[in-house]
């Protein structure tokens, strides 16, 4: 398992997905998987930089893996901030107008539907977020 | 992220190049205030752009909302993969995308 720990500002999202890039153009992924991946990386690293710790900062540690049978992209994301299950945020409503359209939940809802599986657990007092997705 | 603008009359055509993500959606925000009250037309092209997250579908919205009090907004040129977006977040039913 390869991994990566950043201080979890905001920032620090470039490198966070050029680590994980670097992995998946390896592993010769589909540009489409990636973009997924991507996405999926991005909702929740910005997540975890902007409420896991707030208001004072701290470490985030991604770590990377394949699982065989069929092949699938692992990805956990671990931090001893606050524990918090993103997981159970409501789905919104993405049949409202603009105009009176909440903006909120939409990035948990793009993880959830371009993963196969999204997966929390607090444990030894750290939140454990982790992503899966089939790639072959 | 590059965003370039054309002004024709009261058409204002945006193109963006790269990424519209957490880290460069704040930039495209700022030009909500560049949208003078005379714009009637504001059409954004994706043609070069390749990614989207939900921090850039919420300053899309922000664009959206001020263009449904002053005119109309179009977007062009969208590819597949930012497609797949607006129609998992329900985006295409407030967007017009050409």
């Amino acid at each position: 398992m390869k991994e990566i720990i950043v201080k979890g500002t905001l920032e620090e999202l470039e490198n966070v997905q050029e680590f994980l890039e670097q992995h998946l153009v390896y592993e010769q992924c589909s540009l489409k998987t990636i973009f997924q991946l991507n996405i999926a990386v991005e909702e929740i690293y910005v997540n975890i930089a902007k409420y896991a710790y707030y208001p004072n900062e701290g470490e985030v540690t991604i770590r990377y893996k394949i699982e065989e049978e069929p092949t699938t992209i692992v990805i956990e994301f671990l931090d001893n901030g606050k524990p918090f299950n993103p997981l159970v945020v409501e789905n919104p409503n993405v049949s409202m107008k603009a105009d009176v359209r909440a903006i909120g939940g939409l990035g948990i809802l793009l993880v959830k539907k371009n993963m196969d599986q999204v997966e929390y657990k607090y444990d030894n007092g750290q939140n454990v977020l982790t992503l899966k997705k089939i790639i072959m | 992220m590059t965003i370039s603008k054309v002004q024709e009359g009261d058409r204002l055509i945006i193109e963006l190049e790269g990424q519209l993500d957490t880290l460069t959606a704040p930039v495209l925000e700022q030009e909500i205030g560049s949208i003078s009250i005379e714009i009637k037309s504001l059409v954004f092209n994706f043609k070069y752009l390749d990614y989207i997250s939900s921090s850039g579908l919420r300053v899309i919205l922000v664009f959206q909302k001020l263009m449904n009090k002053q005119g109309g907004m179009v977007i062009q040129n969208v590819n597949e993969m930012i497609m797949d977006i607006f129609e998992t977040t329900g985006f295409v039913d407030i967007l017009t995308i050409e």
